[in-house]
């Protein structure tokens, strides 16, 4: 294993295998679908890294840190920073949460000289899952199988501060089976936006109903995101409009586990 | 300025209500995006002239009192005169100081947010002078007597039919039964009310896109010429200008001018951009015979220095307005300030108090689309936090949301607590919902579920279930 101090930074040469990375798994993916961080960790894993997942963690802080509570941003992000910092690589299924690490940390730590230069330490080597597996891994194609039409949609933490847009694609085109169609303003918001979505209810709710007209318009079977957050705002405005495209996140598409229910679908008794 | 900000939501939800202007906003969100992307792509130094435009900005902001002054000597050796505001207050006075002395009955107007800032028509209406807009966006919410919409289409909210009954309700003295139902018969009607108003006013007032410290020039950018028409026919120009707006040489101004249409509307260059300096000269064949310009400050020096000096980058192109969801959904009225959209969520609190308008930065996705196509590349979302920041310190959000906060934050805190409670919120709504997929109404988030189902977590959290994996 390799001391963080002499990694070399993001999208460096390949990583050396067997490194150690602390999964990130998000707050939302750890309390409402968890498939999703084993979906992760199968391609960590069969990428040829040791996965763990610190237990210090809990949430990236966005909430807070949206809401203009700088202090509990703060003491979130000191938490997590500490959590993450003895890893050589973190890697998030969120672009929203990646981007909070790797992009807003540095600058919320700015006024405190130690803390900012751990928290830069962290950001360098946080990355999103796609971006990690085509940037740092140099992975070209994945080994499954998803016979569907679908849908991309980028979600904007990740296209506009992280610049994933050709990481998830060049991946999910390798899917066997896997058909993508158009969907219009692919790159427009769902309407999600943290707590935007309960404060501004009715806005968000225009913003994701214009988003799911596109996606029905488009024909896809199968709506794929990198966010949880935005997926469950837009499957929750699917369902409750009687479509039938199913939701999924790309990780659970790239693992192959696409056997359970999509989100929002019923979930049977094991 | 208008302190209706305060009630956002309730505005926000008229604008959602009111199909015509959900009818222009999607056209507006559709058509304007379009448009600049392809002035965009068709111009490959695009990308570096923004950067040249922020870098000239960022400069002119850290010497701004060295360029107002080389300003202002220019426009006095062209024997105009260059009045010092630091509030709307004294803007008004000024102006109107000028209106009375030159016994002025009629004001012509050019299109100019800043007036609309400090409210000029209603304090000349007040005493006795009448100050008639002639832009056409401008003029028909002038007869409507609404505020504008959006910074670069005022009217942008009405369709045709609207302000065809608008003008046949106020230009009674036409034949009441013209066809007005093709735009350019509008457009037509409204240049002939108009012309014998240019002719017979006294003072044409006009904003100022750019200001030249090098030649003490102010520069307008219109399609319709109507700019040029108020500041050249009366005999006193008077032009309204806020401090930022002034840039160094004549060579700058055309770097901005080169960004500033296509990133408005997609032209390559508006119709109109007009130049003036100074006074009617001795040999000029035209011109006013009395060039003032007004400078307001109304809190924009106090940003200077400040986490929101970069807002002062704007030219007001608009383009943050016409790429952004909210404003795309709920219009520019539902912001209750002269500037909406992402611009003013940011520009409104400095200019009104953050008191006044805390949830203009805080009705934002943070979705990112403002500040990449921003054409001063202000980092738009960033201040909005700063704003967040502010009002959260002062306690300006809801009680409610405030105890939310406080209440997961702290739990969030506590990895083990939150870990075994996280776990038991999961499981129980796991059981609530597992057969349908997704919750209908859950207690707590009517927020969420108003419009949504809720999709059901799976049987445990992530976290519970690793910890027996290993
Ligand atoms: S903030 Fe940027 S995009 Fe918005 S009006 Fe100003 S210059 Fe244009």
């Amino acid at each position: 294993m390799t001391s963080s101090d002499d990694l070399p930074p993001g999208d460096a040469a390949p990583a050396e295998k067997r490194a150690n990375v602390a999964l990130f798994v998000t707050c939302l993916v750890d309390l409402f679908r968890p498939s999703i961080g084993f979906a992760t960790v199968k391609l960590l894993e069969e990428a040829g890294l040791r996965v763990s997942v610190p237990q210090g963690q809990t949430c990236c802080g966005q909430p807070a840190y949206n809401s203009g509570d700088r202090k509990n941003a703060m003491a979130i992000a000191k938490q997590t920073i500490t959590a993450l910092e003895p890893f050589d690589y973190v890697v998030a299924p969120s672009g929203s949460c990646a981007a909070m690490i790797s992009a807003h940390y540095p600058d919320l730590m700015r006024a405190d000289i130690q803390w900012s230069k751990r928290a830069r330490a962290v950001a360098m080597k946080t990355f999103e899952i796609t971006q990690f597996l085509v940037d740092v891994l140099k992975v070209e194609k994945v080994d499954a199988r998803f016979e569907e039409d679908v849908v991309y949609h980028d979600s904007c933490s990740g296209l506009r501060e992280l610049k994933i847009k050709s990481q998830p694609r060049k991946l999910l085109s390798s899917v066997d089976g896997l058909h993508f169609k158009e969907l219009m303003d692919e790159e427009g918001c769902c309407g999600f936006g943290g707590t935007f979505c309960v404060k501004y209810s009715d806005v968000s709710n225009k913003i994701v109903d214009r988003k799911t007209q596109a996606i029905e318009a488009s024909g896809a079977e199968t709506l794929i995101a990198g966010d949880l957050g935005c997926l469950m705002n837009m499957a929750g405005k699917l369902s409750r409009a009687g479509s039938s495209v199913r939701v999924r996140h790309v990780a659970e598409v790239l693992a192959g586990m696409t056997d359970g229910p999509a989100i929002g679908e019923p979930q049977p008794d094991e | 300025m208008d302190a209706t900000a305060k009630s956002f939501k309730d505005q926000a939800k008229d604008g959602l209500e009111n199909a015509t202007l959900q009818d222009a906003l999607g056209k507006l969100g559709f058509g304007f995006p379009l448009l600049r992307q392809m002035a965009a792509d068709g111009l490959p130094e695009f990308d570096a002239l923004r950067d040249q435009g922020r870098d000239i900005k960022n400069h002119v902001l850290e010497h701004l009192d060295y360029y107002l002054e080389r300003f202002e000597e220019q426009v006095t050796g062209h024997g105009g005169q260059v009045h010092w505001c630091p509030t709307d207050g004294d803007a008004r006075d000024a102006i109107l100081k000028i209106c009375q002395e030159a016994r002025a009955k009629t004001v012509t107007k050019g299109k100019s947010m800043v007036t609309e800032e400090i409210a000029i028509n209603a304090h000349l209406e007040a005493h006795g002078i009448k100050a008639i807009e002639t832009d056409l966006g401008e003029y028909i919410i002038q007869l409507r007597n609404e505020p504008p919409s959006h910074i670069v289409g005022p009217a942008i909210h009405l369709n045709k039919e609207q302000i065809a009954g608008t003008f046949r309700s106020h230009h009674k003295e036409l034949d009441p039964d013209r066809s007005l139902e093709e735009v350019p018969a509008l457009v037509r009607e409204a240049r002939e009310v108009l012309r014998q108003k240019y002719i017979d006013a006294d003072v044409g007032i006009t904003g100022a896109n750019f200001l030249v410290a090098e030649t003490g020039s102010s520069i307008i950018v219109t399609n319709e010429g109507n700019g040029d028409l108020s500041q050249s026919l009366p005999r006193i120009h008077i032009v309204v200008a806020s401090i930022e707006k002034v840039v160094p040489t004549l060579e700058d101004a055309c770097t901005f001018l080169r960004l500033l249409a296509r990133s408005a509307t997609g032209q390559e260059f508006s119709a109109y951009t007009t130049f003036s300096t100074g006074p009617k000269r001795p040999d000029d064949p035209d011109g006013p015979e009395q060039y003032h310009v007004i400078l307001l400050d109304n809190g924009r020096s106090d940003l200077l220095g400040t986490e929101f000096q970069d807002v002062l980058r704007c030219i007001r192109c608009g383009a943050c307005m016409n790429h952004c969801p909210v404003y795309t959904s709920v219009g520019g009225h539902a912001y209750g300030s002269v500037y909406p959209g992402p611009i003013g969520s940011v520009l409104t609190p400095a200019l009104a108090g953050i008191d006044q308008s805390h949830h203009l930065p805080n009705a934002s996705t943070f979705c990112g689309k403002c500040e990449e196509v921003c054409p001063m590349r202000i980092p738009l979302p960033k201040m909005m936090r700063y704003w967040r920041e502010r009002a959260f310190d002062q306690g300006q959000d809801p009680v409610a949301a405030r105890w939310a906060l406080a209440f997961w934050a702290t739990a969030a805190r506590w990895p083990a607590l939150y870990h075994f409670g996280a776990n038991v919120m999961t499981r129980l709504l796991h059981f609530m919902g597992k057969r349908e997929g997704h919750l209908v109404r859950l207690p707590f988030a009517g927020g969420w579920t108003r419009h949504r189902d809720f999709p059901t977590p799976e049987r445990a959290t992530f976290q519970s279930q690793w910890r027996k994996r290993l």
